[in-house]
């Protein structure tokens, strides 16, 4: 039985799982790094996995659907950040409302384009990897390491390439400690010449595009169809997923892949196991929760991080 | 005297904002129902004429109000405290699951006992759940959106099982229907739980009432609990630490004010004015608990607080134009046979929200230019 649990699909299984909530936690990462919260990933996550399949299905090409998911995060990162940056207003007043307005607006274009509640995907993206060979032609060994290792959709691959990018871009390049001071000591960075505008701007649109990308993976490569409220909270559990990964993309990247497991394991688990799959489902919640309060490496946001930025004028 | 004038001016303009906000949501609203192909002007006259136009009508609206006091005085109490409680979602799903529970389980109380029992069950519900982050936040200073935030899906996920653990089958009109999957739900609460719906009221005043109407006692529980705030934020020691504590928590330290005491009562409070979501939701109306994720009242309570400028009675008001808005939006959909989506009330209660806070920014800076320049 523990071989039947513990193979090389249930790693690919939690992979799969794991990827939008680490694309999108990665999207809370920059933005909150800045100092600007992001509620909002929900609501983005949501459009973005509308739009994927919306664009595919009219275009008849996935790699459209995906771009047009990326720009539509951007673009409502781009309103955040209006709202947000531009005009002071509440961070987390503005992120309810974009989860509010994608909640309504993606139902709303759904009737409109496709008289439906609900639609199919036409296409989806290919399986980039090594062939798999047949059961008995090969070793299982070898087919597992395929399943394990190289048998995914382009988008896995793609993320994890960006993590590698946004570790090397946060921590090694100056660029990423200007975006970091931005969000722990801004009134620093603008002393020495850093336009905290422009910082934000980019990190909000950023954490937009990286939402949309993950709700493009969620309806494209997970469900292959949209259903209203498909985002079904994560965008929230990337937003503990980043707080468990102390705002670090390789961090989030880590607590991502560990409600991977999680989750793929209540999918294997339900009605074998003794605890409820509810229970488990709470795990990321909870693991937020006690990390953000315990002692013992304790998370601590950026300093800035909910601040509207106020230029002091003598 | 002169700059005096000005000053007044600019103040009234900041108390009007959410008016302001509503006119231009519902021009953006007219922009995409233009988009469409349809005529704004007939669906603006469809949607207020149906809802408020008659009492049916009127009704309707104020049982979908009724839910949004609830959760827009959660917001608005906790935020006079300084505190942002966005978990009144959460709050409302294990205060209304409790008093369900009380409900259906002490089936042989009379009426003057469980309905009190079960009021009571859905306001602790609400508080027990808010405590938590009120505790946190108070005791180790972790910021309550994040962990209210958390709470909202810990209490959809223990709803729903406590939902398994207390099935009950098909009800017989399902049976009827011939569905086979059906949302897990709970059994009825005892008829002794349930409150009067205005219709019998109206009836003994021989006052023309459609029966079907929804609305029920629980609506006058809503006034009740928003003057009820109010009383306690303006008129009570406890509310003036409260406000305090909001305004400027150091201050309110060094004034001898408990930062920390007050910090956990308002959210205690704020929790429990959302599990009263229950008293509309299943002592008036379905009498049964269902699962369902999500249904947005306690976030759109967030959007009515701050219509409502965290005010109690300006809650009260914006939580009924909301139920215009729903109840009409739902009338459009029908009456254009869905060729406008009722989602787009979703939409126009997303672009007053962010009117709101922005235009809100806007006048509060002019003020401060104003100020200057004075």
């Amino acid at each position: 039985m523990f071989g039947d649990i513990f193979n090389a699909q249930f790693v690919a299984s939690s992979i799969r799982v794991a990827i939008p909530l680490a694309l999108a936690g990665l999207g809370g990462v920059f933005s909150e790094r800045s100092g600007v919260i992001n509620i909002g990933l929900e609501g983005m996550i949501l459009t973005g996995a509308f739009t994927a399949i919306a664009a595919t299905n009219f275009s008849g090409n996935p790699w459209v659907g995906v771009l047009a998911a990326i720009l539509v995060g951007i673009l409502l990162g781009l309103i955040h950040a209006v709202t947000c940056i531009t005009f002071k207003a509440n961070q987390i007043v503005s992120g309810v409302a974009i989860n509010l307005f994608a909640s309504g607006i993606t139902v709303f274009f759904c009737w409109l384009l496709f008289g439906e509640t609900q639609i199919m995907a036409k296409r989806s993206l290919p399986i980039w990897g090594l062939p798999l060979p047949n059961i008995g032609e090969s070793s299982t060994f070898v087919r597992s390491i395929i399943v394990m290792f190289a048998n995914y959709s382009p988008l896995v691959y793609l993320t994890i390439i960006i993590f590698i990018l946004a570790h090397l871009v946060l921590f090694k390049t100056p660029f990423g400690l200007r975006l970091r001071s931005v969000g722990e000591y801004p009134q620093a960075a603008d002393t020495m010449g850093v336009n905290i505008i422009k910082m934000r701007f980019i990190a909000v649109m950023t954490s937009g595009a990286l939402a949309g990308l993950a709700g493009s993976f969620i309806s494209l490569e997970q469900a292959h169809f949209f259903v209203k409220e498909m985002s079904g909270g994560r965008g929230f559990i990337a937003l503990a997923a980043m707080i468990f990964g102390k705002w670090t993309p390789l961090g989030t990247a880590g607590a991502a892949l560990l409600f991977g497991v999680g989750e793929a394991l209540a999918m294997r688990l339900q009605g074998v196991l003794a605890i409820p799959v509810q229970f488990i489902h709470m795990v990321p919640y909870l693991l937020a929760i006690f990390v953000l309060v315990s002692a013992i490496g304790r998370a601590t946001p950026p300093a800035a991080d909910g601040i509207p930025y106020e230029k002091e004028i003598g | 005297m002169k700059s005096n004038k000005k000053f007044d001016y600019y103040t009234i303009l900041e108390k009007i904002t959410p008016l302001i906000a509503v006119v231009f949501a519902l021009l953006v609203g007219a922009i995409v129902i233009i988009l469409i192909g349809e005529n704004p002007i007939f669906v603006y006259k469809t949607l207020f004429g149906y809802a408020i136009g008659n009492r049916d009508g009127w009704g309707n609206v104020l049982f979908r109000a009724t839910p949004l006091i609830f959760t827009g005085l959660t917001v608005a109490f906790a935020f006079r405290c300084g505190l942002f409680n966005i978990g009144g979602e959460g709050q409302m799903y294990i205060g209304t699951f409790l008093a369900t529970w009380v409900g259906f389980t002490f089936t042989n109380l009379p009426a003057v006992i469980l309905i009190p029992l079960c009021i009571l069950a859905a306001a602790c519900g609400g508080a027990l759940w808010a405590a938590v982050p009120g505790i946190l936040k108070a005791k180790t200073g972790v910021h309550e959106v994040i962990v209210t935030i958390m709470m909202n899906w810990i209490a959809a996920s223990l709803t729903f099982f406590f939902v398994l653990r207390f099935k009950a089958p098909p009800t017989e009109a399902m049976v009827a229907a011939g569905v086979k999957q059906m949302i897990p739900h709970t059994r009825e609460i005892a008829e002794a739980a349930r409150l009067p719906r205005l219709y019998n009221i109206f009836q003994s005043l021989n006052i023309d009432f459609p029966a079907y109407n929804q609305v029920n006692v629980s609506f006058f529980i809503a006034i009740g609990v928003a003057i009820l705030a109010y009383y306690i934020l303006w008129k009570t020691n406890l509310g003036y630490e409260i406000r305090a504590v909001g305004y400027s928590p150091l201050a309110a330290e060094y004034g001898g004010i408990s930062v920390a005491k007050n910090i956990i009562l308002a959210m205690v409070i704020s929790g429990a004015f959302a599990g009263l979501v229950g008293t509309n939701e299943i002592m008036g109306f379905k009498y049964r608990w269902r699962q369902e994720l999500f249904t947005g009242l306690g976030f759109n309570g967030i959007a009515v607080a701050l219509l409502g400028k965290n005010h109690p009675l300006g809650v009260v008001l914006a939580a009924i134009l909301f139920g215009i808005l729903n109840y009409g939006g739902a009338i459009v959909n029908i009456y254009t046979a869905g060729r406008i989506p009722r989602e787009l009330i979703m939409v126009l209660q997303a672009v007053i929200v962010i009117f709101v806070v922005i235009s809100d920014e806007v006048v509060k800076r002019l003020i401060r230019q104003r100020r200057k320049i004075a």
